[in-house]
């Protein structure tokens, strides 16, 4: 599970059409050990799964895993956001 | 499959209906290696050494309940001996 944070969406008319009436968001990745999240690098194109929203930071489910979220059943999707995160506990 | 450390956890209020009443931990790789997040099937607590499953294989503790996860706590190490 990798933890993101929402940075924006993506707009696509054309495209498979097991991706129909699904959103799919940016994400940039987030260093757990950086609160300012100034490391960030790279991002993700991710499907939702929970309705999430700008700036929420979010958990993705990556590979083959992210078609066992809820409605991505024989979807090609290889990267789904099933949680959004309250609260980040680290010792 | 790796070894890693408990070193915290992570609470997600809304999520997957497929994840409801899983534990999220946070897991360092050891030694000293980077932090992910991982669901946990084994009951694992703060500050214990533990294995991890990566992958699609990492839902099959789970079955036959179908959970989205690539990262998951298989196993709680009792000794190490490096």
């Amino acid at each position: 599970m990798v933890p993101a944070r929402i940075i924006g969406t993506v707009v696509a008319t054309r495209k498979d059409p097991r991706l129909e009436g699904k959103k799919l968001l940016i994400c940039r990745p987030v260093d757990l050990n950086d609160p300012n999240e100034t490391a960030g690098k790279g991002y993700l194109v991710a499907v939702d799964t929970v309705d999430a929203g700008h700036r929420e930071q979010v958990l993705i489910v990556q590979g083959s895993s992210a078609r066992m979220a809820t409605g991505c059943k024989d979807t090609p999707v290889d990267a789904a956001i099933v949680g959004i995160v309250d609260q980040v506990s680290q010792d | 499959m790796y070894l890693g450390k408990v070193v915290g956890n992570v609470v997600c209020s809304h999520q997957d209906e497929l994840l409801v009443g899983r534990t999220f931990l946070l897991v360092q790789r050891l030694p000293g290696g980077t932090v992910a997040v991982a669901v946990d099937s084994v009951g694992a607590g703060p500050g214990e050494t533990v294995y991890v499953c990566r992958g699609k294989e990492a839902s099959f503790p789970f079955l036959p309940s179908v959970v989205p996860t690539e990262t998951t706590i298989v196993a709680i190490v009792d000794p190490l001996r490096p």
